[in-house]
């Protein structure tokens, strides 16, 4: 393996988790709260399509990402009313807002702007761009720790500082506020919410509330950050990758965060390696490291890398006993 | 400790009223429990109990009738207006986060602030303070999963005392405790009421109502039909007035007559799903005509002894022989086969399909035999039919073997799985729990049952966590403890010897 570019491959790690890392945090506050989310998908979909919408008419990225997060919570709050307050079941609901954000983010694509599904390409100025530290450009010659700063410490765009962000916040909140305590312990027994005197329902709202706001973020990053406008299904997936990542992380945040970092590494490596061949073996095809995340997946839920305990009312929607 | 007579009564329920749909759970019932006094509230399942305290709680809302707290109206419109009014509440089935410490179960809804830091170190002496105040000591840092029952109990009374509950309501508190923790638990209410508190205590056990309550009240089919001091009522009244007729507490039944062995048991050792040992080298007899009781508190491998011997877990060593033919390691329907007939301990869980007819968990089981059905089809005229004569026989009620079985009674969904296990006849009877969540009525028709079995000379194997059970059905008892057999007894043995070896201290 000739040209095996540590510094570039870690870059596009760095790129391809970022929204991961949001829409497994997403998934971290809906399903902690006990509601499952297989919807994380569309949410992103969804918002990745306002965005680029909502930064093409306006010019201003920042209206873009305030789309994207208003969709997506608004896609949260539909989830939320079918599945909380109507106890409808919650893999259903999921399932049916992937297909509706599949859809509808094409047609309503199509219908605006003519061009295939797509959202018309953005200026740089519409977009959320690299920001490159002071001396990167200086540093970028001299040797491996200042290739490292240019490249992986600096250059990147706002959205993938936020994310990282993102992580130690929702570990704050989850652990060290009364919000955070209440979330957790609906997920676990919202019998002992309840008796104490909570909502049920308005808890697993907000906390539906918090995914939608960050699958906003991760969606906006996708069109407006990452690309230059919207395509139909421009997510390929990665709700699902993210949904794999919270149960490799056992719905912690900080192994959340490593999860989403490992499987964007080797999406990274996929890349690389498209088109390469290995020495002895020859061209090794792509879909074998596109499967690699769901097969960690499995093998961890097989019980190789020890227990993975969901929230225990995960999934089922409250009834007061009778 | 006798109430005292000039200060406000403090609860007072003025005709509260209650359907669910069909179900009138409380028809115009009216309680007056006295500040400082210990009430009971006692009668059978689905007699209303629980759904008046839940009212009382603010977690289902009365259509009709109004409540007074220590002679002042009170709305009680959802669980905080309880807790504010200082009404506390010990659930049947604990409302505890099994994997928070014990100190965030009990801040959990008044954590004082947005952010846990000072809140949490507030209430960390706060506990300590109650602790040391009523005896009732428990590590803040311990993970609610691996305490005990006892302490997880102990847990959720500290919640509502945290609250600064002053009446403290407990929802059938002794179903998962030793006796010594029963006991223990008895002491701390008799404390926490000398220092003032009041408490009610639902229950369908009628020692526990002596032992304890100054006054009691007995519900029955959603009606309060009395209210009694408890030095001025006797068990056998409180039960005629629960069932609405004269109850035999005591199974009458004559000496055994063993006779040939039917189960042995060799050696056995069964480890549960996480390779932890249950059942530790356990050897015994049954005969026919004999009824074997296993005592015992829950856990201590009793559930998976039955599990072994009913070929539902393979035992990691040792032997079963039914008729002295080694059957260790059959499946179900084999050991079925050869005339062994369970009453498992969970009917929920292992005894029935709750979202089934009647008429088909009545043949479940055994619906490949071919009374009820040809080939891969079941005749379904000759299973309903079947199912009648049991219900006839069970008195099943209601009696229509059509409907789905969730809509039954516990206790009639229990006598639907003795019917179908007894029925087919066995030879080897393996019970567990027969009476668990079963009221009087039935307990007293599910117990002369299994001794009419014996007396008919088959052999039983019977294991339950009441005492009082075993030692009025068994004919010898066997103590289990951390999964061994300490010890045999004669059911005439002391309470106290048997709750002793239960918990491990003397053999």
């Amino acid at each position: 393996m000739e040209n095996l570019d540590l510094i570039s491959i870690l870059g596009s790690t760095i790129r391809l988790s970022i929204p991961l890392i949001f829409t497994a945090l997403a998934g971290l506050f809906t399903e902690r709260a006990g509601v499952f989310d297989i919807g994380l998908e569309g949410k992103m979909l969804f918002s990745a399509f306002a965005a680029a919408v909502a930064a093409f008419m306006t010019g201003s990225p920042w209206l873009g990402l305030l789309a994207g997060i208003t969709v997506s919570v608004l896609i949260s709050l539909i989830h939320g009313f079918a599945s909380i307050t109507n106890r409808g079941n919650q893999i259903v609901s999921g399932v049916a807002i992937n297909f509706l954000a599949s859809g509808l983010t094409a047609v309503l694509g199509q219908a605006w702007f003519s061009q295939g599904g797509r959202t018309p390409p953005l200026a740089a100025s519409a977009r959320f761009t690299e920001i490159v530290f002071p001396y990167a450009a200086e540093l970028r010659d001299t040797g491996f720790l200042g290739r490292f700063y240019a490249n992986i410490i600096s250059g990147h765009n706002i959205l993938t500082y936020l994310a990282f962000l993102a992580v130690p916040a929702s570990w704050w909140v989850l652990y060290r506020t009364r919000f955070g305590l209440r979330l957790r312990a609906v997920g676990e027994n919202p019998g002992a919410v309840d008796t104490a005197g909570i909502s049920v329902t308005f808890l697993r709202y907000r906390a539906t509330i918090c995914a939608g706001i960050l699958c906003g973020f991760a969606g906006t990053y996708l069109s407006i950050a990452q690309s230059a406008g919207f395509v139909k299904d421009m997510s390929a997936g990665k709700g699902y990758i993210a949904l794999a990542a919270l149960i490799f992380a056992k719905w912690r945040p900080v192994p959340v965060m490593l999860a989403c970092l490992l499987f964007g590494f080797l999406d990274a490596f996929a890349n690389f390696m498209q088109g390469k061949s290995v020495p002895g073996i020859g061209e090794v095809p792509v879909q074998i490291f596109q499967a690699l995340p769901y097969v960690l997946t499995c093998v961890l839920l097989a019980g190789f890398i020890g227990v993975a305990r969901p929230p225990k009312a995960g999934g089922v929607p409250y009834v007061k006993e009778r | 400790m006798s109430p005292t007579p000039t200060a406000a009564p403090a609860i007072e329920l003025i005709g509260i009223d209650k359907k669910f749909g069909a179900v009138h759970a409380n028809k115009n019932i009216n309680l007056t429990v006295a500040k400082g006094s210990i009430h009971g509230i006692i009668g059978e399942n689905g007699a209303g109990k629980s759904t008046l305290m839940s009212i009382l709680y603010g977690f289902y809302h009365a259509d009709a009738g109004s409540i007074r707290i220590n002679g002042q109206n009170t709305v009680i419109q959802d669980s905080q207006a309880a807790i504010s009014a200082g009404i506390g509440m010990v659930h049947q089935h604990f409302m505890l986060v099994e994997n928070f410490s014990v100190l965030e179960n009990v801040i959990l809804g008044v954590e004082g602030g947005a952010l846990l830091g000072r809140g949490v170190s507030d209430a960390r002496s706060a506990l300590k303070r109650l602790e040391a105040d009523y005896g009732l000591e428990v590590d803040p840092d311990a993970i609610i999963e691996e305490l005990p029952v006892g302490l997880q109990q102990r847990v959720e009374i500290l919640k509502a005392l945290y609250r600064g509950a002053e009446i403290l309501i407990l929802d059938e508190p002794t179903g998962v405790l030793t006796p010594a923790e029963a006991d223990h638990l008895f002491k701390i209410l008799g404390v926490l009421r000398d220092q003032g508190k009041t408490i009610v205590l639902i229950t369908h056990k009628l020692r526990e109502i002596m032992a304890i309550t100054d006054t009691v009240s007995v519900m029955r089919r959603g009606e309060m039909v009395a209210t009694r001091r408890t030095t001025e009522t006797t068990v056998e009244e409180l039960a005629e007035l629960m069932v609405g007729r004269r109850v035999l507490l005591r199974v009458e039944k004559g000496p055994a007559a063993p006779s040939d062995v039917v189960l042995s048991v060799r050696n056995l050792t069964v480890k549960d799903g996480r390779g932890v040992t249950m059942v530790d080298n356990v050897s015994f007899d049954v005969r026919a005509g004999e009824v074997v009781g296993i005592a015992g508190v829950a856990g201590n491998g009793q559930s998976e002894l039955l599990e072994a011997i009913t070929g539902i877990r393979k035992p990691a060593s040792g032997e079963i022989l039914i008729h002295g033919k080694p059957v260790t390691g059959f499946d179900s329907a084999r050991l079925r086969a050869l005339g062994l007939g369970h009453i498992p301990e969970d009917r929920h869980h292992m005894g029935l399909v709750l979202g089934f007819e009647e008429s088909e968990n009545s043949v479940l089981g055994y619906h490949r035999d071919s009374r009820y059905g040809r080939g891969p089809l079941l005749d379904l005229d000759a299973c309903r039919e079947d199912a009648k004569a049991k219900i006839e026989k069970y008195d099943i009620r209601p009696p229509n073997c059509r409907l789905k079985t969730a809509n039954f009674s516990g206790g009639n969904q229990q006598k639907i799985v003795v019917a179908r296990e007894i029925e087919r006849d066995p030879a080897l009877l393996v019970v567990g729990q027969p009476t668990r969540g079963v009221d009087i009525g039935a307990i007293e028709f599910i117990h002369r049952r299994l001794i009419a079995m014996r007396d008919a000379g088959k052999a039983v194997l019977l294991v339950s966590v009441e005492l009082d059970e075993i030692r009025s059905l068994s004919d010898r008892i066997l103590v289990m403890f951390a999964g061994r057999v300490v010890g045999e007894k004669t059911p005439d043995t002391g309470e106290q010897t048997l709750g002793l070896m239960m918990a491990g201290i003397a053999a």
